[in-house]
């Protein structure tokens, strides 16, 4: 049924802290790992060895360059500054790079979900998982098109190459694919209890992937939201994302960036290397 | 948008079937299309032109062999009302041509008439609305994209009829279809026209805003996630020929409007009604080039998080 459930008071999901993710794409490696061989598996590739391998992926890492404008930063006139060679005095800020993982939100109110035809795409009552019934999609994409996140990615409608991960019996699917949130890890029992996490979570050596319950306000997810200030992307399209970023934190200095060419340090004068009159001047005049 | 072209086979020819059903079935209902037998012909090729259509959106599914199950979700999926509009409209043809095919020119081929006419407009309705509704594709939003889906309907269903009539029963029909398509098509390309201006003048969304990134600064996405394409990539970041896009949209509009017009003037001025199938042919063929641009000119959102590519 692709009509959406009551409000789940349970919201499962996601929190991305942009600050310290090094964009390793380890989250993205393992979630394919994962759920190539998980229940929602393969993820089959086209040309996976050739020159322009094409493949389903749940979770990709974009690298974005923010140059900060901001009235408080160092050097505002940046590009200005930058022209000018005796540019010694003034401080042209380096454009900080974020790493930004990029998922399926499991939004609360997602067009993904009635847009489907069929009923493959739905939401579930009980967690607010947002999945896909592989054995009831006929990849039409109109999901995918009604994400403004790019979450959702068909497998393999039409393999270019006779290469397509040979050998695999799936390896035509032609239905579309998303984020399970690893469904099939979460509620596993055969699992370690701190197992029972998302792979991409699990795999973050920086620990900038967070897996909770958005939903209780008491959850550790939720108290470090409200403490980091963590924002939903596009919230304008009404589908209520369930996942949040971390704004990356401000530099020391109060600013969004570093700077360039750091503001010269006061001359340090080594008196004791200074000739005897010299040395008296300075202790004469710095009384 | 990546312009396929299965679904640009689906709404032109499906369109132009709807739009020639519906014709017939609103002159049907006045009793005005002479004589009742004569609408077997006309009502074939529009099953021709729907069922060519509908066949052509199966292409565009992974799994067309389970096709079936788009009828489930009709309460909240446009898509899926549209998999039932178009399959109950076939029953009212199926009665005009029981009704054409035994001689029954009475009340009955009239409610059949007004009952396709309303089924198959009703399945123009849901095409267009599959498009609408889609929040994401902000050039699909404007407000001229229904009037439009429901004028090139008729107009490139309207000028088939045309053609039959004429070749038919030569200028006896009279010329108030010829006359009321020719007046379609010129409000339809001033209606295009001003969608163009308005697409045009749709702000692209930035990548700041799509991340969230701009409460920081400038924001440029400086490395996609892979260095090939993905599916992301192709299907909704599709910028190729744009640069090609005056042009066509220039050759649209000269086909859809402009040869229908000068051909419904020659043909009712010269009496050489054998011309009307060259107005029919030259729509069909302007709508191909309306609805590639159609898709090759709608941004996705999602394109903002993505390298920004020359066209």
């Amino acid at each position: 049924m692709t009509s959406l459930p009551a409000p789940t008071k349970k919201k499962l999901g996601l929190v991305i802290d942009l600050d310290i993710c090094v964009g390793c794409h380890a989250c993205a490696v393992a979630c394919k790992e994962w759920n190539d061989g998980g229940d929602f598996g393969p993820l089959a590739d086209d040309d996976p060895y050739g020159a322009e391998p094409l493949g389903v992926w749940f979770n990709r890492v974009h690298t974005y360059e923010v140059q900060s404008t901001g009235a408080n930063d160092a050097g505002g006139n940046a590009q200005l500054d930058l022209l000018h060679l005796d540019g010694a005095s003034t401080a042209a800020p380096i454009p900080q790079m974020v790493h930004f993982p990029r998922s399926c939100l499991h939004c609360e109110t997602p067009d993904c979900v009635t847009v489907c035809p069929t009923g493959a795409s739905y939401k579930r009552a009980e967690d607010g998982i947002v999945l896909v019934d592989q054995d009831k999609c006929i990849g039409c994409q109109l999901c995918a098109w009604a994400c403004p996140y790019g979450a959702r990615e068909i497998a393999l409608p039409h393999p270019q190459t006779s290469t397509s991960d040979a050998g695999r019996k799936d390896s035509k699917r032609g239905t579309m694919q998303k984020c399970t949130l690893c469904v099939d890890r979460i509620y596993n029992e055969t699992l370690d209890e701190r197992d029972r996490q998302p792979a991409c979570v699990l795999a973050c050596p920086t620990r900038a992937r967070m897996f909770g319950d958005l939903g209780d306000p008491d959850s550790d997810v939720s108290k470090t939201v409200a403490a980091r200030g963590g924002y939903a992307l596009m919230p304008e399209f009404g589908y209520q994302p369930v996942n949040r970023y971390l704004p990356p934190r401000p530099r020391r200095d109060g600013s969004h960036a570093a700077t360039a060419v750091a503001t010269p340090a006061a001359e340090t004068l080594e008196t004791e290397k200074l000739p005897p009159l010299l040395r008296w001047l300075d202790k004469a005049l710095s009384r | 948008m990546k312009p396929a072209l299965s679904v640009i086979f689906f709404t032109v020819l499906s369109g132009a079937g709807y739009g020639l059903w519906c014709l017939l079935g609103l002159a049907l209902t006045a009793g005005i299309y002479p004589p009742a037998a004569g609408a077997l012909v006309p009502l074939a090729f529009g099953f021709v032109l729907v069922t060519a259509g509908l066949l052509a959106s199966t292409l565009h599914l992974g799994r067309p062999e389970r096709a079936w199950r788009a009828l489930t979700q009709w309460r909240s999926s446009w898509l899926s009302r549209e998999g039932i509009a178009a399959l109950i409209t076939y029953l009212p043809m199926l009665a005009v041509a029981w009704c054409a095919y035994a001689g029954r020119e009475n009340t009955t081929i009239r409610i059949a008439g007004a009952l396709l006419a309303l089924c198959a407009l009703v399945t123009v309705w849901c095409t267009a609305n599959i498009y609408r509704s889609l929040k994401t594709i902000r050039a699909w939003r404007a407000r001229q994209v229904l009037p439009l889906y429901f004028m090139f309907a008729l107009l490139s269903g309207g000028l088939w009829l045309w053609a039959w009539l004429s070749l038919t029963a030569g200028s006896a029909f009279g010329s108030g279809l010829p006359l009321a398509l020719l007046a379609l098509a010129v409000i339809a390309a001033i209606v295009k026209a001003d969608y163009w201006k308005h697409v045009d003048t749709q702000p692209a969304g930035t990548t700041g805003h799509a991340t969230g990134l701009e409460m920081l600064g400038r924001v440029r996405a400086f490395e996609g996630p892979v260095t090939e394409d993905s599916y992301l990539t192709r299907e909704m970041a599709f910028v190729l020929a744009r640069k090609h896009g005056a042009r066509l949209r220039r050759l649209a509009i000269v086909l859809f409007t402009l040869v229908p017009a000068l051909t419904i003037m020659v043909a009712l001025g010269a009496g050489a009604v054998w011309l009307a199938p060259v107005a029919a042919l030259a729509v069909i063929a302007g709508l191909f080039i309306e609805r590639w641009l159609f898709f090759a000119e709608a941004r996705h959102a999602v394109a903002a998080f993505f390298p920004q590519r020359q066209a």
